[in-house]
Protein backbone atom coordinates (compact mmCIF):
# COMPACT_ATOMS: atom_id res chain seq x y z
CA UNK A 1 0.00 0.00 0.00
CA UNK A 2 1.02 3.88 -0.72
CA UNK A 3 0.74 4.27 2.63
CA UNK A 4 3.62 1.80 3.85
CA UNK A 5 6.41 3.56 1.36
CA UNK A 6 5.18 7.11 3.00
CA UNK A 7 5.28 5.67 6.62
CA UNK A 8 8.82 4.13 6.01
CA UNK A 9 10.40 7.61 5.01
CA UNK A 10 8.55 8.85 7.75
CA UNK A 11 10.19 6.69 10.00
CA UNK A 12 13.41 7.09 8.68
CA UNK A 13 13.36 10.90 8.58
CA UNK A 14 12.21 11.05 12.18
CA UNK A 15 14.63 8.41 13.25
CA UNK A 16 17.18 9.98 11.11
CA UNK A 17 16.49 13.70 13.00
CA UNK A 18 16.25 12.30 16.41
CA UNK A 19 19.77 10.71 16.04
CA UNK A 20 21.13 13.97 14.31
CA UNK A 21 19.57 15.80 17.60
CA UNK A 22 20.87 13.24 20.12
CA UNK A 23 24.40 13.64 18.16
CA UNK A 24 24.24 18.03 18.79
CA UNK A 25 23.36 17.44 21.81
CA UNK A 26 26.27 14.97 22.61
CA UNK A 27 28.75 16.75 20.74
CA UNK A 28 27.67 20.43 22.90
CA UNK A 29 26.18 21.67 19.24
CA UNK A 30 23.17 23.83 19.59
CA UNK A 31 21.94 22.17 16.21
CA UNK A 32 21.01 18.99 14.56
CA UNK A 33 23.93 17.15 13.32
CA UNK A 34 23.47 15.34 10.41
CA UNK A 35 19.89 14.27 11.01
CA UNK A 36 18.66 14.22 7.15
CA UNK A 37 21.59 12.48 6.46
CA UNK A 38 21.34 9.95 8.43
CA UNK A 39 17.48 9.63 7.71
CA UNK A 40 18.83 9.19 3.75
CA UNK A 41 21.79 6.01 4.60
CA UNK A 42 18.89 4.59 6.94
CA UNK A 43 16.26 4.92 3.89
CA UNK A 44 18.92 3.65 1.83
CA UNK A 45 19.70 0.57 3.90
CA UNK A 46 16.34 -0.38 4.77
CA UNK A 47 15.26 -0.33 0.70
CA UNK A 48 17.96 -2.51 -0.07
CA UNK A 49 17.21 -5.37 2.22
CA UNK A 50 17.08 -8.18 0.43
CA UNK A 51 14.65 -10.10 3.38
CA UNK A 52 11.50 -11.53 1.69
CA UNK A 53 9.33 -9.69 4.52
CA UNK A 54 10.64 -6.36 4.08
CA UNK A 55 10.83 -6.64 -0.14
CA UNK A 56 8.62 -3.40 -1.07
CA UNK A 57 6.29 -4.03 -3.66
CA UNK A 58 5.92 -1.64 -6.56
CA UNK A 59 3.32 0.32 -4.94
CA UNK A 60 5.09 0.75 -1.19
CA UNK A 61 7.44 2.43 -3.49
CA UNK A 62 5.05 4.75 -5.44
CA UNK A 63 4.89 6.13 -1.76
CA UNK A 64 8.55 7.19 -1.45
CA UNK A 65 8.28 8.07 -5.51
CA UNK A 66 5.55 10.84 -5.36
CA UNK A 67 7.62 12.73 -2.79
CA UNK A 68 10.88 12.43 -4.44
CA UNK A 69 9.33 13.83 -7.29
CA UNK A 70 7.73 16.59 -5.05
CA UNK A 71 11.22 17.52 -4.46
CA UNK A 72 11.79 20.47 -6.98
CA UNK A 73 8.09 21.59 -6.37
CA UNK A 74 8.66 21.96 -2.66
CA UNK A 75 12.21 23.70 -3.10
CA UNK A 76 10.41 26.31 -5.93
CA UNK A 77 8.36 26.90 -2.37
CA UNK A 78 11.22 26.87 -0.53
CA UNK A 79 12.58 29.62 -2.55
CA UNK A 80 9.42 31.79 -2.49
CA UNK A 81 10.04 32.04 1.41
CA UNK A 82 13.36 32.60 1.88
CA UNK A 83 14.21 35.80 3.46
CA UNK A 84 15.62 37.46 0.35
CA UNK A 85 14.90 40.72 0.94
CA UNK A 86 17.18 41.10 4.18
CA UNK A 87 19.98 39.47 2.31
CA UNK A 88 19.81 42.15 -0.26
CA UNK A 89 19.34 45.11 2.09
CA UNK A 90 22.62 43.71 4.86
CA UNK A 91 24.71 45.89 3.33
CA UNK A 92 27.81 45.91 1.38
CA UNK A 93 29.45 43.74 3.68
CA UNK A 94 27.05 40.92 3.73
CA UNK A 95 26.72 40.53 0.30
CA UNK A 96 30.24 40.32 -0.22
CA UNK A 97 31.25 38.07 2.10
CA UNK A 98 28.70 35.95 0.89
CA UNK A 99 29.50 36.06 -2.65
CA UNK A 100 33.18 35.33 -1.93
CA UNK A 101 32.59 32.56 0.30
CA UNK A 102 30.66 30.91 -2.34
CA UNK A 103 33.18 31.60 -5.20
CA UNK A 104 35.84 30.10 -2.87
CA UNK A 105 33.88 27.14 -2.89
CA UNK A 106 32.84 26.67 -6.22
CA UNK A 107 36.69 26.55 -7.04
CA UNK A 108 37.66 23.71 -4.73
CA UNK A 109 35.45 21.74 -6.13
CA UNK A 110 37.12 20.98 -9.22
CA UNK A 111 40.71 20.14 -6.44
CA UNK A 112 38.66 18.45 -4.19
CA UNK A 113 37.11 15.94 -6.85
CA UNK A 114 41.01 15.43 -7.93
CA UNK A 115 42.34 14.59 -4.99
CA UNK A 116 39.18 12.01 -3.98
CA UNK A 117 39.27 10.28 -7.59
CA UNK A 118 43.30 9.98 -7.32
CA UNK A 119 42.96 7.99 -4.43
CA UNK A 120 40.53 5.34 -5.51
CA UNK A 121 42.16 4.43 -8.81
CA UNK B 1 -18.98 38.63 -1.87
CA UNK B 2 -17.55 36.56 -4.51
CA UNK B 3 -14.20 37.90 -3.64
CA UNK B 4 -14.73 37.65 -0.12
CA UNK B 5 -15.26 33.40 -0.83
CA UNK B 6 -12.02 33.56 -2.58
CA UNK B 7 -9.93 34.52 -0.47
CA UNK B 8 -11.88 33.13 2.21
CA UNK B 9 -11.44 29.95 0.56
CA UNK B 10 -7.84 30.40 -0.40
CA UNK B 11 -6.87 31.21 3.02
CA UNK B 12 -8.45 28.51 5.04
CA UNK B 13 -6.96 26.26 2.73
CA UNK B 14 -3.19 27.37 2.51
CA UNK B 15 -1.71 23.97 1.52
CA UNK B 16 -4.06 23.57 -1.92
CA UNK B 17 -3.34 26.63 -2.35
CA UNK B 18 0.15 26.73 -2.03
CA UNK B 19 0.41 23.46 -4.71
CA UNK B 20 -1.89 25.08 -6.96
CA UNK B 21 0.28 28.21 -6.95
CA UNK B 22 3.86 26.57 -6.88
CA UNK B 23 2.46 23.98 -9.81
CA UNK B 24 1.37 27.13 -11.94
CA UNK B 25 4.25 28.39 -11.26
CA UNK B 26 6.46 25.64 -12.38
CA UNK B 27 4.52 25.50 -15.96
CA UNK B 28 5.64 29.29 -16.09
CA UNK B 29 8.65 28.63 -15.82
CA UNK B 30 8.98 25.54 -18.43
CA UNK B 31 7.24 27.99 -21.09
CA UNK B 32 9.64 30.50 -20.50
CA UNK B 33 12.25 27.72 -20.33
CA UNK B 34 11.26 26.47 -23.92
CA UNK B 35 9.89 29.74 -25.63
CA UNK B 36 12.03 32.26 -24.38
CA UNK B 37 15.65 30.53 -23.81
CA UNK B 38 14.74 27.33 -26.35
CA UNK B 39 15.54 25.23 -23.26
CA UNK B 40 19.18 26.74 -22.70
CA UNK B 41 18.02 27.39 -19.15
CA UNK B 42 16.72 24.56 -17.34
CA UNK B 43 12.96 25.41 -16.35
CA UNK B 44 13.78 24.66 -12.48
CA UNK B 45 15.94 26.97 -12.05
CA UNK B 46 13.77 29.44 -13.92
CA UNK B 47 10.94 28.47 -11.10
CA UNK B 48 13.58 28.83 -8.35
CA UNK B 49 14.44 32.24 -9.81
CA UNK B 50 11.20 33.13 -10.09
CA UNK B 51 10.61 31.89 -6.51
CA UNK B 52 13.42 34.50 -5.09
CA UNK B 53 12.40 37.27 -6.88
CA UNK B 54 8.45 36.62 -5.06
CA UNK B 55 9.97 36.04 -2.12
CA UNK B 56 12.15 39.47 -2.44
CA UNK B 57 8.54 40.44 -2.79
CA UNK B 58 7.15 39.23 -0.27
CA UNK B 59 9.55 40.91 2.18
CA UNK B 60 9.35 44.42 0.55
CA UNK B 61 5.87 44.75 0.92
CA UNK B 62 5.13 43.16 4.18
CA UNK B 63 8.58 43.39 5.99
CA UNK B 64 8.23 39.89 7.55
CA UNK B 65 11.34 37.53 6.92
CA UNK B 66 9.47 34.25 5.41
CA UNK B 67 9.41 35.92 1.67
CA UNK B 68 5.94 35.48 -0.06
CA UNK B 69 4.70 33.42 2.94
CA UNK B 70 3.88 36.11 5.04
CA UNK B 71 1.63 37.21 2.68
CA UNK B 72 -1.57 35.51 4.07
CA UNK B 73 -2.94 33.81 0.89
CA UNK B 74 0.16 32.44 0.14
CA UNK B 75 0.69 31.14 3.70
CA UNK B 76 0.57 27.49 2.93
CA UNK B 77 4.03 28.30 0.39
CA UNK B 78 5.59 28.59 4.09
CA UNK B 79 4.42 25.45 5.21
CA UNK B 80 5.11 23.67 1.90
CA UNK B 81 8.95 24.93 1.41
CA UNK B 82 9.50 25.08 5.16
CA UNK B 83 11.99 22.61 6.63
CA UNK B 84 10.11 19.55 7.46
CA UNK B 85 8.75 18.92 4.24
CA UNK B 86 11.99 20.22 2.45
CA UNK B 87 13.90 17.09 4.39
CA UNK B 88 11.32 15.02 4.07
CA UNK B 89 11.52 14.81 0.00
CA UNK B 90 15.10 15.21 0.32
CA UNK B 91 15.54 12.27 2.46
CA UNK B 92 13.00 10.48 -0.73
CA UNK B 93 15.51 11.48 -3.16
CA UNK B 94 17.91 8.95 -1.45
CA UNK B 95 15.72 6.17 -2.74
CA UNK B 96 17.25 4.15 -5.50
CA UNK B 97 20.98 6.90 -4.95
CA UNK B 98 23.94 4.51 -5.52
CA UNK B 99 24.97 3.26 -2.25
CA UNK B 100 28.67 2.49 -4.00
CA UNK B 101 29.28 6.21 -4.83
CA UNK B 102 28.61 7.03 -1.49
CA UNK B 103 31.22 4.28 -0.24
CA UNK B 104 33.46 5.82 -2.80
CA UNK B 105 33.89 9.33 -2.05
CA UNK B 106 32.98 9.00 1.65
CA UNK B 107 36.42 9.96 2.91
CA UNK B 108 36.77 12.97 0.64
CA UNK B 109 32.96 14.16 1.38
CA UNK B 110 33.86 13.97 5.28
CA UNK B 111 37.08 16.12 4.48
CA UNK B 112 35.29 18.21 1.93
CA UNK B 113 32.84 19.50 4.63
CA UNK B 114 35.94 20.64 7.08
CA UNK B 115 37.60 22.42 4.84
CA UNK B 116 34.24 23.93 3.39
CA UNK B 117 33.46 25.24 6.77
CA UNK B 118 37.23 26.63 7.29
CA UNK B 119 37.48 28.18 3.59
CA UNK B 120 33.82 30.23 4.27
CA UNK B 121 34.76 31.04 7.66
CA UNK B 122 38.28 32.40 6.54
CA UNK B 123 36.75 34.36 3.66
CA UNK B 124 33.83 35.74 5.51
CA UNK B 125 36.35 36.34 8.54
CA UNK B 126 38.72 38.52 6.17
CA UNK B 127 36.05 40.28 4.49
CA UNK B 128 34.67 41.38 7.85
CA UNK B 129 38.48 42.60 8.34
CA UNK B 130 38.69 44.77 5.21
CA UNK B 131 35.51 46.29 5.72
CA UNK B 132 36.82 47.49 9.67
CA UNK B 133 35.92 45.07 12.32
CA UNK B 134 38.58 44.46 14.64
CA UNK B 135 36.85 42.76 17.37
CA UNK B 136 37.30 39.02 17.50
CA UNK B 137 33.98 38.06 18.50
CA UNK B 138 32.45 40.24 15.72
CA UNK B 139 34.96 38.72 13.07
CA UNK B 140 34.04 35.21 14.49
CA UNK B 141 30.56 35.57 13.96
CA UNK B 142 30.31 37.18 10.91
CA UNK B 143 32.70 34.43 9.23
CA UNK B 144 30.37 31.67 10.73
CA UNK B 145 27.32 33.73 8.89
CA UNK B 146 29.23 32.81 5.47
CA UNK B 147 29.04 29.36 6.61
CA UNK B 148 25.59 29.43 7.15
CA UNK B 149 23.40 31.78 8.44
CA UNK B 150 22.61 29.37 11.09
CA UNK B 151 26.21 28.73 11.92
CA UNK B 152 26.22 32.58 12.44
CA UNK B 153 23.87 33.25 15.04
CA UNK B 154 24.62 30.21 16.58
CA UNK B 155 27.82 31.30 17.04
CA UNK B 156 27.14 34.80 17.50
CA UNK B 157 24.83 33.79 20.46
CA UNK B 158 27.29 31.55 22.24
CA UNK B 159 29.95 34.58 21.84
CA UNK B 160 28.10 37.56 23.35
CA UNK B 161 27.97 39.54 19.52
CA UNK B 162 25.92 42.47 19.59
CA UNK B 163 22.25 41.96 17.41
CA UNK B 164 23.45 44.10 15.00
CA UNK B 165 26.73 41.60 13.71
CA UNK B 166 24.43 38.68 14.05
CA UNK B 167 21.86 40.43 11.82
CA UNK B 168 24.69 40.89 9.44
CA UNK B 169 26.18 37.18 9.75
CA UNK B 170 22.79 36.03 8.66
CA UNK B 171 22.50 38.50 5.88
CA UNK B 172 25.86 37.08 5.04
CA UNK B 173 24.37 33.13 5.29
CA UNK B 174 21.34 34.45 3.31
CA UNK B 175 23.33 35.57 0.80
CA UNK B 176 25.35 32.63 0.02
CA UNK B 177 21.90 30.19 0.22
CA UNK B 178 20.90 32.58 -2.47
CA UNK B 179 23.72 32.59 -4.68
CA UNK B 180 24.26 29.20 -4.47
CA UNK B 181 20.67 28.30 -5.53
CA UNK B 182 21.19 30.66 -8.74
CA UNK B 183 24.67 29.61 -9.73
CA UNK B 184 25.27 26.44 -9.89
CA UNK B 185 23.26 25.75 -12.73
CA UNK B 186 25.87 28.07 -14.53
CA UNK B 187 29.02 27.13 -13.09
CA UNK B 188 28.32 23.32 -13.21
CA UNK B 189 29.49 22.80 -16.50
CA UNK B 190 32.84 24.14 -15.71
CA UNK B 191 33.78 23.00 -12.44
CA UNK B 192 32.66 19.48 -13.47
CA UNK B 193 29.96 18.86 -11.25
CA UNK B 194 27.91 16.38 -13.14
CA UNK B 195 28.68 13.27 -11.23
CA UNK B 196 27.89 11.70 -7.65
CA UNK B 197 31.09 12.17 -6.63
CA UNK B 198 31.42 15.54 -7.52
CA UNK B 199 27.62 16.22 -5.81
CA UNK B 200 29.34 14.79 -2.25
CA UNK B 201 32.21 16.90 -2.43
CA UNK B 202 30.17 20.28 -3.57
CA UNK B 203 27.26 19.58 -0.88
CA UNK B 204 30.16 19.34 1.75
CA UNK B 205 31.85 22.77 0.16
CA UNK B 206 28.94 24.74 0.19
CA UNK B 207 27.12 23.33 3.26
CA UNK B 208 24.20 25.63 3.06
CA UNK B 209 20.90 22.77 2.83
CA UNK B 210 18.48 25.15 1.09
CA UNK B 211 21.31 26.59 -1.20
CA UNK B 212 22.23 22.88 -2.07
CA UNK B 213 18.69 21.61 -2.46
CA UNK B 214 18.14 24.79 -5.01
CA UNK B 215 20.97 24.31 -6.52
CA UNK B 216 21.08 20.48 -7.72
CA UNK B 217 17.59 20.80 -8.29
CA UNK B 218 18.08 23.22 -11.10
CA UNK B 219 21.37 21.42 -12.22
CA UNK B 220 20.62 17.93 -11.92
CA UNK B 221 17.95 16.72 -9.61
CA UNK B 222 19.38 12.70 -9.86
CA UNK B 223 22.58 14.51 -8.33
CA UNK B 224 20.29 15.44 -5.61
CA UNK B 225 20.87 12.66 -2.62
CA UNK B 226 24.53 13.22 -2.92
CA UNK B 227 24.77 16.65 -2.44
CA UNK B 228 22.42 16.89 0.18
CA UNK B 229 23.93 14.26 1.93
CA UNK B 230 27.47 15.82 3.40
CA UNK B 231 25.47 19.21 3.07
CA UNK B 232 23.41 18.08 6.15
CA UNK B 233 26.40 17.30 8.42
CA UNK B 234 28.20 21.01 7.48
CA UNK B 235 26.11 23.33 10.20
CA UNK B 236 26.54 20.77 12.48
CA UNK B 237 29.91 20.95 12.24
CA UNK B 238 30.09 24.63 11.84
CA UNK B 239 28.43 25.14 15.17
CA UNK B 240 31.23 22.90 16.46
CA UNK B 241 33.96 24.45 15.11
CA UNK B 242 33.48 28.19 15.24
CA UNK B 243 32.50 29.04 18.71
CA UNK B 244 35.48 27.22 19.74
CA UNK B 245 38.58 26.21 17.54
CA UNK B 246 38.41 29.17 14.84
CA UNK B 247 37.27 31.34 17.71
CA UNK B 248 40.20 30.71 19.57
CA UNK B 249 42.21 31.00 16.12
CA UNK B 250 40.85 34.43 15.40
CA UNK B 251 41.74 35.97 18.70
CA UNK B 252 45.05 34.31 18.31
CA UNK B 253 45.48 36.31 15.21
CA UNK B 254 43.59 39.59 16.39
Amino acid sequence: MVIYGVALLSFCMLTGVLVGDLLGEVMGVQSNVGGVGIAMLLLLVLSNLDSRELKLTPITEKGIGFWSAMYIPIVVAMAARQNVFSALSGGWMAIVAGVAAVAASFALIPVLARFGKGEHQ
Amino acid sequence: MILDSIQRVLSTNELVTAFLFVGTLVWLSYLISARLTRGQVHGSAIAIALGLVLAWYGGLVTGGNRGLADISFFAGVGTLGGAMFRDFAIVATAFGADIKALKQAGFVGAVSIVIGVFVSFLIGGIVAISFGYTDPIAVTTIGAGAATYIVGPVTGTALGAGSDVIALSVAAGLTKSVLVMIGTPFIAPKIGLNNPHSALIYGGLMGTTSGVAGGLAATDPKLVPYGAMTATFYTGVGCLLAPSVLYFGVRALL
